[in-house]
């Protein structure tokens, strides 16, 4: 009877996430230019001269390929992945007609962006959220950007960045992740297409979220998008990233980098949902999502702080980290990751210690259903003059199943005698007596599954925009929790 | 309203029930005493349909009907409800979005349209006032960090909300003070009605100065071995139960 009672469960978690069907798995046909298979110096070189890139930024591309081509790809994660050959994709894919303004979007693009809850259009969009929308290697149109200019605030697709504001492009790239930094990073420095950039100036606190919805349409076809927000000193920020694609047989790269780089006093808060296919219940497809994202505080006082909810990608190779380089600096990272079926992450975060007083929170929820498996790898380093640094991490593992797996690997280097660190870490089965204890209550199981995982991620939804936290409940099928009193 | 007919179960081939039969009708409140290990939590577990325990014979009907093919949820749709012994906790999960959920569930199997949090808000806080509760019971975590005492109060709250027609207290006073006894008790008995049904498993006589049953059953060994009125508690109290034991 125990047997069947488990099996039921398994049936109920099965039925529960397998419902939840990908709805983004559609494509978009559209007239595309795409550059040939392969990657070589040539294919580098074009793709800074499709963008008209300045000399400077081409020799960033070059230097960076020359590093990639040493390295090797790192193999220490606890992922399974099959041998990437890169020359067997595109590093360029872009919807032939440019352009200008919103009107001259082909409306296939239009309705694609509609589909996935994303108009485009000004007056259809959420309110209080700026978007720029990445359609594979190029930025099709950010909204809000000259209510933001009144501000001062910059808010531009990479490439306009480059254009217009070349000399903090320039002052600022490759600082926060270099670009030799590690394998996924050379590849992307070398072969970046587009991604966002965010300038906000001394003291103005950004009035709205800001935005970019990431959708890869094109076969065979990696995305490399790259981000850069900076925040001025007393300035404050609230950055959300998006992403979905079709679904095909054929796994596809994503190789992101995301630099953020806070002032004296200024907070970036940044946020993902990343929604990416995850591939089929046999583990045929789905994107390998690479990415390093890294900030920096450089600045007194300065805060970062990051959160995700992965639910997507059949791979996930990611670790948003902090450098607390500033006196009382604060790093925070928040992460829901869920693998079900054959997905696998491996993912966590770095936080280093270098100034005075700094302090970071590391609060990580994974969550295995299927044959998933979910690992939690993450770094508290205190450099030697990092006095009195304190940091707290709390793991937290679910099962769901007895065929996935949960792994945790903390590591810990200390130089400086005054740190102060906290280490909590549990991992739990979804019990049948919690299930059985909200039947009893008159809910079935697929309600009572979604009710437990849900309460299980509360603590990282909280750090959610609003409008994202719904959609982040809805990702795990659960309904929003309602306000009492 | 509920009919044990001469009801086996096993649990991992021992056989813990050896032909139960019990009929409450309709306004009774039962008690069942007995010596641990008689068979009294697995009783409560079959009824609310926990899956671990094997039935070999026998029926349960509910308003006449079998309820052994039906599932957990679909019991407590029809109005069963177990105060249980040992709450389980649900991080994360407020007390208050975990009820609204279970009365909108139960709702939705009646066709009632669900509650939206201000409504439900509304009713619990009324309930939570006629129990004498804290209202901070609401918005905590369920049953995570609470007491002994405060997680049997809950499942007196639970009850009071979900409204059942048969509740099965599966020794929610033990563990209990005075104080927090007396509180359980007045929730039952707050409600208490014709139409309404109680079966409270207890060890205790204490608990039920407090709720006075119609009836005491003495489960010994998988078998209700003497029935009576609450006069058997007392003599069950300053004799033991081993003068019923062959």
């Amino acid at each position: 009877m125990r047997e069947e009672l488990k099996i039921d469960n398994d049936q109920a978690t099965k039925e529960m996430l397998e419902s939840e069907e990908y709805k983004y798995g559609f494509t978009t046909d559209v007239d595309q230019e795409i550059f040939p298979k392969g990657l070589n110096e040539d294919i580098v070189r074009k793709i800074s001269a499709k963008k008209n890139e300045p000399k400077w930024l081409l020799d960033f591309r070059l230097n960076a390929y020359k590093r990639w081509l040493r390295m090797e790809d790192p193999d220490w994660a606890k992922l399974n992945i099959d041998k990437i050959d890169y020359n067997e994709m595109s590093y360029y894919a872009s919807p032939k007609k440019a352009p200008d303004s919103l009107d001259d979007i082909d409306p296939e693009i239009l309705e694609t962006y509609d589909k996935l809850g994303i108009p485009l259009e000004e007056q259809k969009m959420l309110e209080g959220v700026a978007v720029d929308a990445v359609f594979d290697s190029v930025s099709l149109v950010t909204t809000f950007k000259d209510k933001l200019a009144e501000l001062g605030i910059i808010f531009c697709s990479f490439s306009e960045a480059v254009k217009d504001h070349e000399a903090l492009v320039k002052k600022y790239l490759g600082k926060v992740i270099p670009a030799n930094d590690n394998y996924f990073a050379a590849l992307n420095a070398a072969v970046f297409t587009d991604g966002s950039f965010v300038y906000v100036p001394k003291g103005v606190r950004c009035p709205m979220e800001l935005s970019t919805y990431f959708r890869i349409n094109a076969e065979n076809t990696g995305q490399f998008e790259r981000t850069l927000i900076i925040a001025d000193e007393g300035s404050y920020v609230s950055y959300l990233e998006g992403c979905t694609a079709p679904k095909r047989s054929e796994s596809q790269l994503h190789a992101a980098c995301v630099e953020l780089l806070a002032h004296d006093d200024a907070t970036i808060k940044y946020s993902t949902i990343q929604n990416w296919y995850p591939g089929d219940k046999n583990g045929k497809g789905g994107i390998y999502n690479f990415v390093t994202k890294r900030g920096n505080c450089v600045g007194k006082n300065s805060r970062i702080s990051w959160t995700q909810v992965e639910t997507g990608s059949a791979i996930t190779w990611k670790y948003p980290s902090c450098i607390l380089t500033g006196d009382n600096s604060v790093g925070e990272f928040y992460s829901v990751a869920l693998t079900n079926n054959w997905q696998q992450a491996d993912t966590g975060t770095k936080m280093i210690h270098l100034g005075k007083n700094t302090k970071s929170t590391i609060v990580s929820k994974g969550i295995s259903a299927g044959q998933g498996q979910n690992t939690y790898r993450g770094l508290v380093k205190v450099g030697e003059n990092a006095k009195d640094a304190r940091n707290y991490t709390q793991c937290d593992s679910i099962l769901i199943g007895d065929k996935c797996g949960a792994h945790t690997f903390p590591y810990i280097e200390i130089k400086n005698p005054s740190a102060k660190l906290e280490h909590e870490a549990t991992t739990s089965k979804v019990g049948e007596d919690q299930i059985f204890y909200c039947q009893q209550r008159g809910m079935n199981e697929e309600d009572a599954l979604s009710l437990i995982v849900n309460g299980f991620c509360k603590e990282v939804f909280k750090e959610l925009p609003f409008e994202f936290a719904v959609e982040a409940e809805r990702l795990l099928s659960v309904s929003l929790e309602g306000s009492v009193g | 309203m509920l009919e044990i007919i001469d009801l086996h179960a096993n649990i991992e081939d021992k056989e813990i029930l050896k032909g139960l039969t019990l009929k409450i009708n309709k306004g009774e409140v039962h008690s069942i005493m007995g010596p641990n290990g008689s068979g009294k939590s697995t009783l409560a577990s079959i009824l609310a349909g926990k899956e671990d325990y094997e039935i070999t014979k026998g029926d349960i009907l509910f308003n006449g009907e079998s309820i052994m093919e039906m599932a957990p949820e679909e019991r407590a749709q029809e109005g069963i409800f177990l105060a249980f012994q040992y709450p389980i906790e649900i991080p994360g999960v407020t007390n208050s979005y975990f009820l609204r959920e279970a009365l909108n569930s139960i709702r939705k199997s009646k066709g009632d349209k669900p509650l939206k949090p201000v409504e439900f808000v509304k009713i619990a806080k009324e309930k939570i006032k006629d129990l004498k509760m804290d209202e901070s019971l609401l918005n905590r975590s369920l049953n995570e960090g609470f007491s002994g005492g405060e997680k049997k109060r809950n499942e007196i709250l639970q009850m009071s909300i979900l409204n059942p027609c048969m509740s099965i207290l599966d020794e929610t006073d033990s563990g209990l003070d005075i104080d927090a006894l007396q509180i359980v008790a007045n929730g039952v008995n707050a409600n208490r009605g014709d139409d309404k049904s109680f079966l409270v498993i207890t060890h205790y006589q204490r608990l039920l100065n407090y709720i006075v049953p119609d009836f005491v059953h003495v489960l010994i060994e998988g078998r209700i071995v003497k029935s009576g009125d609450k006069s058997l508690a007392l003599e069950l109290e300053s004799k033991g139960y081993s003068w019923l034991e062959n």
